[in-house]
Order: C-alpha cells, then sequence, then structure tokens
C-alpha cells in the first residue's frame, strides 16, 4: 500500500494536487489549519499508487510520498 | 510478507523547512523546490551564491539554505556578473519576476546574456507585478486586466506581451535557453530537466543559461489556483510556447 | 625595494593605487574625463590576474560592483557626474547592505549634461548619501596625484574597516593633470576574514547579504547601527591647515581649488598679508572640529569652491556658535586660476 503525509499546517487548499490525482482521491476537507485554509484529506488511502503527482504539484511543499511495490500475486 | 515501503518523493534538503508566504496555488513555491531539487541532485549547495531580485521572490533567501545577495530591481544580472566575476569557482543564480527582468531589468539582462556571464538565469513569469498588488507587467496577456490596465491590456497603447526566452536566445552568450511550465506533471519534469541542464551548462564553464518558467499568480489574477493553472495551458502557452530555444551544450549548432 | 617614481596622470595614478592596493575587480563605463581609469585599468587589471568589466550602464557598473563587494573582494568603479547619478542606486543599496567598496567620481560640469571641464558641483551628492535613505559615504577628495594615489590605497582600507563605500571626489583637474608620484609596493590583501563575506556555505550557516529590513523595529534597529558607524567614522577626519595659526582669514577649500587656493595663499603671504588655508581631505566626515577651533580664535573664514556654494554650508555649520563664513563661487563652466581668487581673499580680508 502507497501513502502520502500531508502536512497540513502548511497546506493552503490550492487543491492543485487533486487536480493531477490519477487515482481522484484527494478532497477538500472540512478542516481549516492555523493560517485558516480549508486543507486537503486522502479520501481512500488504499488507492493510492504513489505516483508523487500530487507531491510534485503542490507550491507549498506539504506531501512526502511512500511507495510500496505491488506484492506479487499468488 | 509485506513488501518495504519507499520514500519516493520529499522535499529537497537545500530547502529550509519553514512555511512560505506565496498565496495559495502561487507557483512560485514550485520553481523554488525544482531549483531546489536540481542544487541538492548536483550537490552545488555548499558552493552557491543565489542573487534575490525585487518583487514577491525577493524572500527566495528564505527558503533556499545557500548564501545570498539582494539586488536592486532589476539588476540582478549585473550583481551576478559581479559576484561570478570575483568568485569563478561558485555557482551563481538569479531569480528574476517578469517585471523584473523584462521591465526595469532589460538591459542588465540582455547585456549579461550577450558577455555570456557563466551564471543561470530562472525568470518567473506569471504576466504581472505581483508584490505591488497586480500591476500590467511587460509580459501581460492582450485583453488581461490589471490595476494599471483596468480594461485589459491593448495591443495599440502598451504594445504585445514580451517574449524574452525567445530574445535571449537570439544573444550570442547564451548556451542554454527554454521555456517551461508547471502546470501539470508531465511539463514539471520537463521544467526539471531544463533547469538542471542549465546549472551543469555552468558547472561546465560553457556560458550563459536562462529557463523561462510561465507561472499562476492567482491573486491578482483573481481566479482559484486551479482556473489559474488552467489558463496556463489555455492563454499563456499558445502564446509563451514552450520548449528549447537554444542548446548549445554539445558544441554543436543550435537546437 | 625604493619607491618607484612614476610621471603620471591624476586618473592614471587612481588606477595605479587601486591596482597597488589589491583591488581585484574593476566595474567601468566610458564618460568624460574620468575615461583613463577604465582605460588604464582593462589592460593592467587582467595582467595582474584580476577582472575588468565595460558594463553596459553606470546603473550595470554601479551592480556589478555590489555583487563583486558581496563576494570580500576588493573592487573599484569609476564616473563622472552624469555616471555617478546612475550609480546613486547601488550605492545606497550598498551603504545599507554594508558593503566595502571604492567609487571613484571625476567630478565635471553640471547640471545635467553640463561640461567636460573640472567642477565641484557634486558636493552635496557626495557627502549627503546622494541615492535615497539615511546613509553616508566615507568621502575622501585628494589635491594633488600622489595624494590620488595614496588616498585611493586608504579608500580600501576604510571601506574594509567600516564595511561601507568610500569615495574619491576627484575633478577634471586633478584628472588631466600629470605630476610625478612615488609609488608604494603592491601588497595582497586578506580583508575576507570578517565572517560576512559570500563563497557559499561549505561548513557554516548560510549567509545573507540585503538591505530590506521589513521585520518590526528591524529597520530602525539597521538605521541606528548605521549611525552609529557614521559617527565611529569621525576618527577618519582629515584635513590640511596651511598658515593658519596667525592668519586674520582662513579660506576654506577642497581639492583643486584647495590647490589653487594654497598657491594665492602662498602669494599673498609672500606680501605680508595674515592669510591662511585650511583644506579638508575628509568631506565627510568634514573636518567640524578645527574650523571651530580657529574660529574660536576670532578668525574670519573664505569659503571657495566651484560651484555655486555647497561646503560653505558645511563651513558655516561647523563654525556656526562663534563666527561665518564669506563664500567665492568659480563657476562651472569656467577655469580658475590663482589671480582669479586673489581680489576674494583681499576683500574678505579687509572685512
Amino acid at each position: 500500500m502507497s501513502r502520502i503525509e500531508v502536512r497540513e499546517d502548511r497546506c493552503k487548499g490550492c487543491l492543485l494536487c487533486a487536480t493531477v490525482c490519477p487515482v481522484e482521491i484527494i478532497a477538500q476537507s472540512e478542516r481549516f489549519n492555523a493560517q485558516g485554509y480549508k486543507v486537503i484529506e486522502v479520501r481512500d488511502m488504499d488507492s493510492c499508487t504513489g505516483c508523487a503527482s500530487c507531491a510534485r504539484m503542490c507550491p507549498d511543499m506539504c506531501i512526502t510520498v511512500y511507495k510500496t511495490a505491488k506484492a506479487p500475486k499468488e | 510478507m509485506q513488501a518495504a515501503e519507499k520514500l519516493v518523493f520529499k522535499t529537497p534538503d537545500v530547502i529550509i523547512d519553514r512555511p512560505t508566504h506565496y498565496c495559495p496555488g502561487c507557483q512560485h513555491g514550485t520553481a523554488h523546490r525544482i531549483v531546489g531539487e536540481v542544487i541538492d541532485e548536483l550537490g552545488l549547495a555548499d558552493k552557491t551564491i543565489a542573487v534575490a531580485s525585487i518583487g514577491c521572490s525577493v524572500f527566495l533567501y528564505n527558503y533556499l539554505n545557500v548564501d545570498a545577495v539582494e539586488a536592486p530591481h532589476g539588476r540582478a544580472p549585473a550583481v551576478a556578473t559581479g559576484v561570478k566575476r570575483a568568485r569563478p569557482d561558485r555557482t551563481v543564480f538569479t531569480y528574476q519576476g517578469d517585471g523584473d527582468l523584462a521591465s526595469i531589468g532589460m538591459a542588465e539582462i540582455m547585456h549579461a546574456a550577450n558577455r555570456g556571464e557563466r551564471i543561470t538565469v530562472i525568470f518567473v513569469n506569471n504576466t504581472v507585478y505581483g508584490m505591488t498588488g497586480g500591476q500590467m507587467a511587460p509580459t501581460t496577456m492582450i485583453g488581461q486586466a490589471t490595476t494599471t490596465c483596468p480594461g485589459g491590456r491593448c495591443a495599440e497603447r502598451e504594445g504585445l506581451p514580451i517574449k524574452m526566452a525567445e530574445i535571449i536566445g537570439m544573444l550570442g552568450g547564451v548556451v542554454f535557453c527554454e521555456r517551461v511550465a508547471v502546470n501539470s506533471v508531465k511539463n514539471i519534469a520537463r521544467a526539471k530537466k531544463a533547469v538542471r541542464k542549465a546549472f551543469e551548462c555552468q558547472e561546465q564553464g560553457l556560458g550563459f543559461s536562462f529557463v523561462e518558467f510561465l507561472a499562476t499568480c492567482p491573486t491578482n489574477w483573481k481566479m482559484s489556483p486551479v482556473d489559474a493553472n488552467k489558463r496556463i495551458a489555455d492563454e499563456l502557452i499558445p502564446y509563451f510556447p514552450l520548449g528549447t530555444i537554444v542548446d548549445r551544450t554539445g558544441g554543436g549548432e543550435d537546437k | 625595494m625604493a619607491p618607484e617614481r612614476v610621471f603620471i596622470k591624476g586618473n592614471e595614478a587612481i588606477a595605479q593605487g587601486a591596482l597597488d592596493a589589491g583591488c581585484r575587480c574593476f566595474f567601468g563605463y566610458p564618460i568624460t574625463p574620468q575615461n583613463d581609469i577604465p582605460e588604464f585599468l582593462s589592460k593592467a587589471l587582467p595582467e595582474a590576474g584580476g577582472e575588468f568589466v565595460q558594463a553596459e550602464s553606470e546603473v550595470a557598473a554601479a551592480n556589478m560592483l555590489l555583487g563583486a563587494a558581496a563576494t570580500g573582494v576588493r573592487c573599484m568603479t569609476s564616473s563622472s557626474s552624469p555616471g555617478m547619478s546612475l550609480k546613486q542606486e547601488a550605492i545606497s543599496y550598498m551603504a545599507g547592505s554594508e558593503l566595502p567598496a571604492v567609487v571613484v567620481n571625476m567630478n565635471r560640469g553640471g547640471p545635467g549634461l553640463g561640461d567636460i571641464g573640472p567642477a565641484q558641483g557634486d558636493y552635496y551628492q557626495s557627502t549627503r548619501g546622494g541615492g535615497h535613505g539615511d546613509y553616508r559615504l566615507l568621502v575622501l577628495a585628494p589635491a594633488t596625484c600622489q595624494e590620488a594615489y595614496d588616498l585611493v590605497i586608504e579608500a580600501f582600507a576604510l571601506a574594509f574597516r567600516y564595511r561601507n563605500p568610500v569615495l574619491i571626489l576627484g575633478d577634471a583637474i586633478l584628472g588631466q593633470m600629470k605630476e610625478p608620484i612615488a609609488r608604494r609596493e603592491s601588497v595582497t590583501y586578506d580583508d575576507a576574514s570578517g565572517g560576512w563575506h559570500l563563497d557559499g556555505n561549505a561548513g557554516r550557516d548560510k549567509r545573507l547579504i540585503k538591505s530590506l529590513f521589513l521585520d518590526e523595529g528591524a529597520l530602525a534597529g539597521q538605521n541606528r547601527h548605521l549611525m552609529a558607524k557614521y559617527a565611529a567614522m569621525r576618527a577618519e577626519t582629515r584635513w590640511e591647515a596651511f598658515q593658519t595659526e596667525d592668519a586674520e582669514l582662513v579660506v576654506c577649500a577642497y581639492g583643486s581649488i584647495g590647490r589653487i587656493a594654497k598657491s594665492t595663499v602662498r602669494k599673498l603671504r609672500a606680501r605680508g598679508l595674515k592669510v591662511g588655508l585650511l583644506r579638508p581631505i575628509t568631506l565627510y566626515p568634514f573636518p567640524d572640529a578645527p574650523l571651530l577651533a580657529l574660529a574660536g580664535q576670532g578668525k574670519r573664514f573664505l569659503t571657495i569652491e566651484h560651484n555655486c556654494g555647497q561646503m560653505v554650508d558645511d563651513v558655516r555649520l561647523a563654525i556656526r556658535t562663534k563666527a561665518d563664513s564669506d563664500f567665492f563661487g568659480v563657476m562651472p563652466g569656467e577655469l580658475p586660476n590663482p589671480d582669479d581668487l586673489e581680489g576674494p581673499i583681499l576683500k574678505s580680508l579687509e572685512g
């Protein structure tokens, strides 16, 4: 299972990450951070492919990406 | 057994861990990160001297962990010339916006390029003066409304948006010149490749290198970050085409 | 090694002085009457392993100076009056960023394009900062080729001692006049040990050279720091007092006019007239104290300048509690000679 970590305190809620997610699992949450921005959340982390598109698109460097190779099917 | 987890994307080491002052969706941050990735990958962090310019990006030095000097408005290429001539063994780059580079700093950028100064120029074109509040820039698009052309830029009155990468590409001392965008994952990858080549060009002592970034200014465009990003592809790229304009890094003919 | 004596123009003496002071980078732009300086250095500096750049403008030359200064090397630029107006932007930034460098102005006639002859119309610009903001330059005003050579060498030391731009203020007379000078041995300096210059952050924290201070109280703090530095510069005040002890009238004049006035004073002394000369060598800091001391002895004053009256303000400020100063101005556009100054001196002497 691949995953991303979002530093919510750095997120400015621009949603550019959401526009490039190939599996469309990133969306705006209902939470505000200390800066007053409505931060993003991942709706279905299990579907994350670890492609890092969101992190590359993020202007605020608040996404870290961990990829786990898919276990070969038995 | 669970497969091992691998870190595949993190912020470059040379980027200082602090929130930026940029507005939501502003792509200065993306350009900063790309420069940071290249500095890390080429191992240049402890020999780089950055020349910051005037505009929103003056605070570049708050985000990059390298030595830096602040240049007056438009003069970064002249300041970088002085730095590089005094310390030719150091990596010297400027980071300038379109008001800074393409308006008040036109003489300095043209002549630094023409002399073939061994510096790298990162030019961020967001078609507007950002920090001063959204005034018309030399790169403002025809019809684009700003605080000093509220009815939209008019070609008869204000002339056409200046295509800097093409102009720079015509000058003798330029070894590498490319226009990039950071509006998509694919273009971000190309942008990084271009910045890498520009810094390599300097490291090899080949001459002047220039990368123009098309970037958003959602605040002064009065658009959402997502709509602003869409404008890059819909309006800017058709007028400011992406791609390599000059590549003499192989020592051969122009591309 | 005995000092070498060479017969050169004032402009060349300045260039030679820079070279012998270990200047590594020079950024120039053509303008009369200072052209001998960049011409001399375009050959001599690369031969000595340094860098010469003919910039696209005085604006660019001064900003190149800013960049080179930020790396801690000895560097210089030169120009004449209209070009100096264009350099003011970078000079203000350098003062604000506390960068050491030497700037030479071979003053010509103004305002505007003026002429290419000598003048002292840039006194205000030189001593009041010249660009925007509260700042000062150390301003040195040589009167002879030897003094020009010596003061340029001194200027580099002062620039690094105070981390401040130092201005050499000459004029077209000094620049074009040929005199023998005694050269000093050329020395290599290492000024970059102060821990502020940029050379990449290997093994240390990054350094930043800037003049932008937006944080609450930061700019006020920087201005207070600069003012304290300018106050400390008072220790560098220099002047020449010539036959002032028993003088009834003290003529105050600087640079080439100071030298011409000295000839007149000498001539009048030969006729038994009690006149003396105080020639400020540093225009900033201004020699207030010796002037005030002379005023305290009941002497009268005449300020002579090659302009319409600028330094006379500083003379009057210096002596204001005790005395006043007459003024005689040679018009920019006219060439002064010692005989021209005789009438005004005699008039002030008679009171």
